[in-house]
């Protein structure tokens, strides 16, 4: 099959780096928000241990 | 993309061995982050194929090529990991059925990878081979290098998301202990494995 021209097919590439670099930044997005909750829940958990020691 | 998904793929299946002669969780939850982090990738490789085969052959898809068809299979078999595990409640049951399938659609990887080498290509260009592939000589440190970097990629995310599942199972352990609960007899339903943890 011919190629297209560069002209042509370097925003087809360029999206397939767009593409390529947006997965892997909702993919940090979902780690992160999943990082936070791990966080949130391990202050409750120390104010927990301070009530039991009170 | 591709090599680095099928090896992760591949991976899954060997910690899946490792799984059923130990017995150990862990082992079923590295194949688990392996096999998701794989399919993550999978996606990707199917989205971005389509834009670059659009912009070098000026289609977004070829049916009749081996290539792009059995990586779609792959993809397609990998997809109902999820849902297998999903639709079995018995941890221990789950984790052991879990682990065939990842061993023998790891199994079907490779012998899929030599079934496409040995069929003939309309399209898509051999990269590899013994004789030299179709790959220019100048483009093969860039690529050799993208493949690293690509693998480094897959093992930092895969680290990350075992700390993750690691560090969220051991806060579940230490909101049991301190709210003085027994762990639970009847476990929610759920496709990630559950590991028993000391926190």
């Amino acid at each position: 099959m011919p190629a297209l021209p560069l002209d042509e097919a370097g925003k087809y590439v360029a999206g397939a780096y767009v593409v390529f670099v947006a997965l892997i930044l909702v993919y940090v997005a979902i780690m992160s928000a999943k990082l936070s909750r791990i966080e949130r829940e391990l202050g409750e958990l120390d104010e927990l241990a301070d009530r039991r020691d009170r | 993309m591709a090599i680095v998904a099928l090896l992760g793929f591949v991976a899954g299946g060997a910690m899946a061995v490792m799984h059923l002669r130990t017995g150990d969780r862990a082992w079923d939850m590295r194949s688990y982050v392996a096999i998701h982090l794989s399919l993550v990738l999978a996606v990707g490789v199917l989205i971005t194929g389509a834009i670059w085969a659009k912009g070098s052959w000026g289609h977004w898809w070829v049916w009749d090529e081996p290539t792009l068809v059995s990586f779609l299979i792959v993809f397609l078999l990998y997809a109902t990991y999820q849902p297998l595990r999903f639709s079995i409640e018995d941890p221990e049951r789950q984790a052991r059925y879990a682990s065939v399938f990842a061993i023998v659609a790891g199994a079907f990887v490779p012998l899929n990878f030599l079934a496409v080498r040995m069929a003939e290509s309309l399209t898509h260009p051999r990269v590899l081979s013994t004789t030299g592939g179709a790959m220019p000589g100048e483009m093969r440190l860039t690529f050799y290098l993208s493949l690293l970097g690509m693998g480094l990629l897959f093992v930092t995310l895969w680290k990350f998301e075992m700390t993750s599942k690691h560090a969220s199972m051991q806060l579940k352990s230490l909101r049991r202990k301190l709210a003085g609960e027994e762990p639970p007899l009847a476990v929610e339903r759920g496709a990630a494995p559950r590991v028993k943890v000391e926190a």
